[in-house]
C-alpha cells in the first residue's frame, strides 16, 4: 500500500481543502499540490478525476481540475500561480491512491510558482484541522 | 406479492413466434426483400426484437410502473425538486382535442385561441415576478437562465460594455455556474456567510465594472429569504451589473413578494415545480422567462402581441437574440400552467405559498431535536437539516436514513445538496400533503433514528434493488443489454 510519504505538519492548507509542499528544484520555486485526507474522507467514494495537462497556466484560487464523488462534482482551486510541470497521471486511473496516501503518492500536480501571494492565504496544519472540526 | 416474471427483460420473456396480433393470409404476391431493395440496404439478419403476446407486455410494463416511487403513490418531500401533487384537472385540460389537435404550421388565424392563452400567460407571469416582458420559449429552467444570460450579454454589447463574470453564491444550484460557462461567462463563487445568507463582505470585493450579472435563488437552497437582496441588488445595479433571480423557489413567495420588486432584473420559473407541470421523466419541460422592460428588446423571436384584439407571433424584432426552441417551446405544459395560475387566482396562489411555508416549518419544528437545522428553526417552503452528529455518533449518514426511508414507504429527501452544510437532507414538504402525511413522515424518522445502525447502513431491505455498486456504476456504467 502506498504510504503517505509527506508530514501533514509540513505542509500548508487551503480553506477548500487542498495542500500545499514548497520546495526548490532548479532553482525555481516548486510547489507540490494534493487534497487533504479530511477532504478525501467527506467527498466518500471517488468515481473521477480530471487534472490540467503539463503546460497549463494556472492562477491562484481559481480551480485547475476538478473531483467528482458519489455524492458531487467538486472543483479543485489552485493555492498559487504558475505553471503546472508535472501531473500525477496514476492518480485518475487509481484513486484508491487519494485515500491511501492523500500526502504521498496521492499528489495531484507540481506547479512552478510565479506568484506566491497566494500562499499568504494558507493555513498551517493546526489551524487547518481547527477549520475542519467546525465544519464537520 | 411482486411479480418477478413479468418484470425479466423483455428479451429474456421473448418465446419464438410469440404475437400480440395475428394478421390474416397475405392476398397479394409476396416478393422477397431482396427484390425490393438493393443489397447494401438489406441488414445481414433481421432485427433481434422480443416476441410477447399481449398480455406479457401489459404486465411487464405495469409491474415496472409499481416498482417507482411518484407522488400520486408516496409523499415525495425532495428538497429543491418542490414534488407537490398536480391536480389531474389540468392534465385533463390540457388533453383536450382543441389544444392536443392543433399543428404550429396553421395559419394564424386559426390559432387565435392557443396565442391568446399564451398570450394571457404572458401577462399572468409578467405580474407575479413583477418583471413585464417575458419569453415562453426556453424548453426548461436551466435553458431559461442560459437564454436571460444571453438576453444580458446582448444588453451589455449594445451598451458598449465588456463585461466577463457572473457570480453565483457557494449555496446556488449547479445550473447557474453551468449556464453562465455555456453564456460565455466565467463564474465567480461568492461565500455564504455563517447564517446562510450571501456574505456581503465577499460580494463586495468581488464585485467590479467586469461583473455582468449576480444570479441569486431567493428563499435560497437553504430555504432562507435573503432579505439583504435588495442591498445586494442596490450594490450590484450601482456597478452595472443585472440581478438574475432563480425562479426554482418561487412556491415559497408568490404573491407575498415579487423578485421584480426586491430588484431582480430577469428570472425564469420553473413550472413543473410552481405551476403544475409534469415532474421529472426528462422533459418536456418549460423554463418561461421574465425580463424588466429595458431588456425587453432582446428577448427571443417570436413573442406572442396582441393587436387590435389579434393575436399574433412578433418577429419583427431587430434587437432580439433569436429564436432559442423550435415553434413556441413546450405549449402543453405551458397549458397546464395556465390552468393551474387561473384555477387558483390571486388569494389562491398566496394561499400555496403561505401553506407551503407552513408545513416546511411543521415538520422542521417535529424533527429538528433528532436532525438539528444549522441555519435556524425557521424556514421558507423547505429546510436543510443535518445528520452531522448521528454520523459521528453512531456511523449512521444522511444516505443510510435516506436508503431507510424507502423501506416505511417514503421517498426520500434530497441529499448532500447543499455543499455548504454537511450530511445535509434537504427537505421540502410542498403545500398539498395533510398534517397527516406530514406526522407519519417525522414518526418514521423517529423509529429510524432509534433502529440499530447496522439496520441503516443495510437499507433499504425491501425495494427490488437494494444497494447498487455506486462507484462501478459510475466507472463502469453498463448501459446496454447483449444477448450471449
Amino acid at each position: 500500500m502506498a504510504s503517505n510519504e509527506f508530514n501533514p505538519e509540513d505542509l500548508l492548507f487551503a480553506e477548500t481543502h487542498e495542500w500545499v509542499r514548497l520546495s526548490e528544484e532548479d532553482g525555481a520555486k516548486v510547489a507540490t499540490v494534493g487534497i487533504s485526507a479530511f477532504a478525501v474522507e467527506q467527498l466518500t467514494d471517488l468515481v473521477f478525476m480530471e487534472l490540467p495537462a503539463v503546460g497549463t497556466q494556472v492562477e491562484a484560487q481559481q480551480e485547475f481540475g476538478e473531483v467528482e464523488s458519489v455524492k458531487a462534482v467538486s472543483p479543485l482551486y489552485s493555492p498559487v500561480a504558475g505553471e503546472v510541470i508535472a501531473v500525477n497521471d496514476k492518480v485518475p486511473d487509481e484513486l484508491e491512491l487519494l485515500g491511501q496516501a492523500p500526502f504521498g503518492a496521492g499528489w495531484l500536480v507540481k506547479i512552478k510558482v510565479s506568484d506566491d501571494a497566494g500562499l499568504a492565504n494558507l493555513l498551517d496544519y493546526a489551524s487547518y484541522q481547527k477549520q475542519c472540526a467546525e465544519d464537520g | 406479492m411482486r411479480n418477478t416474471l413479468a418484470t425479466k427483460l423483455l428479451f429474456e420473456l421473448s418465446q419464438p413466434g410469440r404475437r400480440g396480433a395475428r394478421l390474416p393470409a397475405c392476398d397479394v404476391p409476396e416478393q422477397p426483400v431482396e427484390a425490393l431493395l438493393p443489397a447494401a440496404a438489406v441488414a445481414e439478419s433481421p432485427p433481434p426484437l422480443p416476441e410477447l403476446a399481449e398480455p406479457d407486455v401489459v404486465r411487464h410494463f405495469t409491474n415496472l410502473s409499481t416498482l417507482n416511487m411518484s407522488v400520486d403513490t408516496h409523499y415525495y418531500p425532495l428538497g429543491s425538486c418542490t414534488m407537490k401533487y398536480n391536480p389531474k384537472r389540468n392534465e385533463r385540460l390540457a388533453s383536450l382535442p382543441g389544444i392536443v389537435s392543433l399543428h404550429p404550421y396553421q395559419p394564424e388565424e386559426t390559432l387565435q385561441g392557443m396565442l391568446e392563452l399564451l398570450y394571457q400567460l404572458q401577462q399572468m407571469l409578467g405580474e407575479i415576478s413583477g418583471l413585464p416582458a417575458v419569453s415562453l420559449q426556453p424548453a426548461a429552467g436551466a435553458h431559461g437562465e442560459l437564454t436571460a444570460l444571453m438576453v444580458a450579454a446582448a444588453h451589455f454589447k449594445e451598451l458598449g460594455e465588456v463585461r466577463t463574470k457572473v457570480l453565483t453564491p457557494d449555496s446556488a444550484h449547479g445550473t447557474n455556474p453551468a449556464s453562465a460557462a455555456m453564456a460565455g461567462f466565467q463564474t465567480v463563487t461568492v461565500k455564504s456567510a455563517a447564517n446562510g445568507l450571501v456574505d456581503m463582505d465577499d460580494l463586495r470585493s468581488k464585485l467590479d465594472d467586469q461583473v455582468a450579472v449576480f444570479m441569486i435563488t431567493n428563499p435560497n437552497t437553504l430555504g432562507i429569504f435573503d432579505d439583504q437582496v435588495g442591498q445586494i441588488a442596490d450594490l450590484v445595479h450601482k456597478q452595472g451589473g443585472l440581478i438574475y433571480l432563480d425562479g426554482a423557489n418561487m412556491n415559497a413567495i408568490m404573491g407575498i413578494t415579487r423578485p421584480g420588486d426586491f430588484g431582480a432584473d430577469m428570472m425564469h420559473f420553473n413550472p413543473h415545480k410552481t405551476f403544475s407541470g409534469p415532474h421529472g421523466g426528462g422533459g418536456p419541460g418549460a423554463g418561461p422567462i421574465c425580463v424588466a422592460a429595458k431588456l425587453e428588446p432582446y428577448l427571443p423571436s417570436p413573442v406572442v402581441a396582441c393587436r387590435e384584439g389579434r393575436y399574433e407571433l412578433e418577429w419583427d424584432r431587430e434587437k432580439s437574440i433569436g429564436r432559442v426552441r423550435s415553434f413556441f417551446g413546450n405549449v402543453g405544459v405551458l397549458v397546464r400552467a395556465y390552468c393551474y395560475i387561473l384555477t387558483h387566482g390571486p388569494a389562491g396562489l398566496r394561499q400555496v405559498s403561505e401553506n407551503a411555508v407552513l408545513n416546511a416549518n411543521y415538520l422542521l419544528s417535529r424533527v429538528k431535536h433528532i436532525l438539528p437545522v444549522p441555519h435556524g428553526d425557521r424556514c421558507m417552503h423547505e429546510f436543510v437539516a443535518s445528520a452531522s452528529q448521528l454520523k459521528k455518533d453512531r456511523s449512521v449518514t444522511a444516505m443510510h436514513l435516506a436508503k431507510r426511508l424507502l423501506d416505511y414507504g417514503f421517498h426520500a429527501p434530497t441529499v448532500y445538496f447543499p455543499l455548504t452544510v454537511p450530511e445535509a437532507m434537504m427537505i421540502e414538504p410542498t403545500e398539498t400533503e395533510s398534517k397527516e402525511s406530514l406526522d407519519a413522515f417525522a414518526e418514521a424518522l423517529f423509529r429510524i433514528t432509534d433502529e440499530p445502525a447496522d439496520r441503516l447502513q443495510d437499507a433499504p431491505h425491501t425495494t427490488t434493488i437494494s444497494r447498487p455498486n455506486e462507484v462501478q456504476a459510475a466507472r463502469q456504467p453498463v448501459l446496454k443489454w447483449t444477448s450471449d
